[in-house]
């Protein structure tokens, strides 16, 4: 990941260099470890004992391969996707308190799961169980990508296009509230959706299967070749909007492609896991403060630092109140809330 | 052709509305190589104008045109980005960085406009950010980060920036703010440089509120309530007169026995009236 670092800073900026190779390990180290402790934590909690036993069990296949495996995997992919989109929003926002769900992905994710609930549950009585089940997973599942992706295009269409970044950012809040209005009068009117709404808001990775990590992955891997196409971009943005089209960028299209990128990778996100919070905020925050460096770096690390974040966040979730869980997403509040609360207290201090 | 680049740039009844009012009503110039000098009390369409030359601020009405060696004139806001970045750079008044790029960093953002986003820089690129960094005295820092830095070591900097984009034509809007005297007059000798360079003249093109460093320009432009007043020479007393009728009178510009400008607040005559 070092590699990523441009010559000329090796001259004499070492320590920068040695900053970021540092950090590169400790995510690295993070990764492979979270993975090995989301596959050894189960009914039982955290236990390497009990995950050896499962793995010479009857049922290791099953156990392993496809409830722990892809969830674990699952949940380091809605990372990386939720920490490339947070970087990508913060860059092209100029904004560090910018995250992915800005744009109205969110509320369109909501209020597209609230649809599809509500409709199951008005035609419950006609249809059988399995196709219930199919609709509450895959209808789900597809619903809130739609959503979050309609979510976006209505505020680019209020927004007139990418055009100016006030404007856009103003209308990504007016869709958040009217669409979540939208979803809360569904609910109002249809109460069986509002428990299946609940779930969605606070996160889970608890649905994941091979499918949805063939896709995450296909997707990311799509992103993240993309933004790097863009870090330069990124880069000249950091001088402000007026000195970057100064310097040759067509600055309304850049913004567009870039704000596309970042609402896929949400979307995806999104659909998979929920609304996972903070993640999205705080892995490029931890990157720019213990390793900061230009975009090409800052974009390849956040996607690494958010998988390695939900990972660990995903075990939390399923060890602290074993055999029970808790929602990952209320597991990534409470620490990237106390996060971002330390950071306050220390900046007040210094 | 012959090494010695003619890059200009003209402007033709430029006017440009802000918010319901005309900030800059019916202003035509021509800047060539050299230096010149844009100057004028607050508000009075300096920076507005600047932008709209560097195709940053759309117009309501006119039109502003670029003549590279060789070439065909190009109209600024129609010409693409990427070509027009090749040939003019401008630099920010308020220079409002985010991130936490270092200087080097920061200097190298400017081959973008002659790289674009996805060229790999070579060696030619190297010596560019080199020598912008030499030029504007930054050098000796180039790995701190630009939020450590104090005001004018930033403006010197985003200076370099531009420099390094090697455009023949530089706009810059107050590149003299918050620098020490030592650095004020090192900047006027390096404008002067690059204007009068043997091999390739620029044109520089600053607002300066400074006046002492303005009338050390090749050519003073007077600006006031969105309308160019004069243009011409420091030593044009039809100029010497429009900056002391612009400026209300609180200046006073005089030559001395050898023949040097000089300029001082007029504190004296306040007091008297």
């Amino acid at each position: 990941m070092s590699l990523t670092v441009l010559p000329s800073s090796a001259v004499g900026g070492g320590s920068d260099a040695s900053a970021r190779r540092q950090l590169a390990c400790w995510i690295a180290a993070a990764v492979v470890l979270g993975v090995a402790a989301g596959l050894s934590t189960g009914a039982a909690g955290f236990s390497p004992r009990a995950a050896w036993a499962d793995l010479h069990g009857p049922d290791a296949a099953l156990l392993l391969g496809q409830i722990r495996a892809p969830r674990t995997l699952g949940a380091a992919l809605v990372g990386a996707l939720l920490g490339l989109s947070g970087a990508i929003a913060q860059g092209v926002f100029r904004n560090p308190l910018a995250d992915p769900y800005l744009l109205g992905s969110a509320s369109g994710a909501g209020l597209g799961t609230v649809l599809v609930l509500a409709a199951a549950a008005l035609g419950g009585g006609g249809i059988g169980v399995a196709a219930l089940a199919w609709i509450e997973r895959v209808g789900l599942v597809m619903a809130a990508f739609a959503g979050a992706l309609a979510g976006v295009s209505l505020t680019l269409m209020l927004a007139r296009g990418a055009v100016h970044t006030l404007r856009l950012l103003l209308a990504g809040v007016v869709v958040g509230v009217l669409l979540g209005a939208i979803s809360d009068l569904i609910t109002v009117a249809s109460p069986d959706a509002l428990r299946g709404k609940q779930a969605f808001m606070l996160g889970s990775t608890s649905f994941m299967d091979w499918d949805a990590l063939v896709l995450m992955g296909a997707g990311l891997a799509l992103l993240a070749a993309l933004a790097r196409r863009y870090a330069r971009a990124l880069d000249a943005l950091t001088l402000g909007e007026d000195s970057a089209a100064s310097l040759g960028l067509d600055l309304a299209r850049v913004r567009l492609a870039l704000v596309l990128m970042l609402s896929l990778g949400t979307a995806l996100a999104i659909a998979q896991a929920g609304l996972v919070a903070f993640v999205g905020l705080v892995a490029p925050h931890l990157v720019r403060r213990t390793a900061p460096g230009l975009h090409a770096w800052l974009l390849l690390a956040s996607t690494a630092m958010g998988a390695a974040l939900l990972l660990w966040a995903d075990v939390v979730s399923r060890a602290l109140i074993a055999p029970e869980e808790l929602p990952v997403g209320v597991v990534t509040a409470v620490l990237g809330g106390g996060y971002l609360v330390w950071l306050l207290k220390r900046r007040r201090v210094t | 052709m012959n090494g010695v680049s003619t890059c200009g740039l003209s402007a033709q009844g430029v006017r440009v509305r802000l918010g319901g009012r005309e900030v800059l009503q019916g202003v035509s110039l021509q800047v060539g190589a050299g230096w010149t000098a844009l100057v004028g009390p607050n508000g009075a369409g300096k920076s507005t104008l600047l932008r709209a030359l560097a195709a940053l601020q759309p117009l309501a009405a006119g039109r502003v045109t670029l003549t590279v060696a060789g070439e065909a004139v190009q109209d600024v806001f129609a010409m693409p980005a990427a070509r027009r970045a090749q040939h003019l750079a401008w630099l920010a008044q308020l220079g409002d960085v985010t991130g936490e790029l270092t200087v080097r960093e920061t200097v190298e953002l400017g081959r973008i406009a002659q790289l674009g986003l996805l060229g790999t820089p070579g060696a030619a690129d190297h010596a560019a950010v080199e020598r912008a960094m030499a030029l504007t005295e930054c050098a000796p820092w180039q790995h701190r980060r630009l939020h450590e830095l104090s005001g004018g070591e930033r403006q010197r900097v985003l200076l370099a920036r531009v420099l390094a984009t090697e455009a023949p034509l530089l706009l810059l809007d107050e590149p003299t703010t918050h620098l020490d005297a030592p650095h004020q007059v090192a900047l006027a000798r390096l404008f002067r440089r690059l204007a009068h360079d043997a091999v390739r003249p620029c044109a520089v093109l600053s607002v300066l509120h400074d006046l002492p460093i303005a009338l050390q320009a090749d050519q003073l432009l007077v600006l006031d309530g969105g309308r160019l007043c004069a243009q011409g020479a420091p030593a044009d007393p039809a100029v010497q007169a429009a900056l002391v009728r612009v400026f209300d009178g609180a200046i006073r510009i005089e030559t001395d026995a050898r023949g040097v400008l000089r300029v001082a607040l007029a504190l004296d005559a306040a007091e008297a009236s």
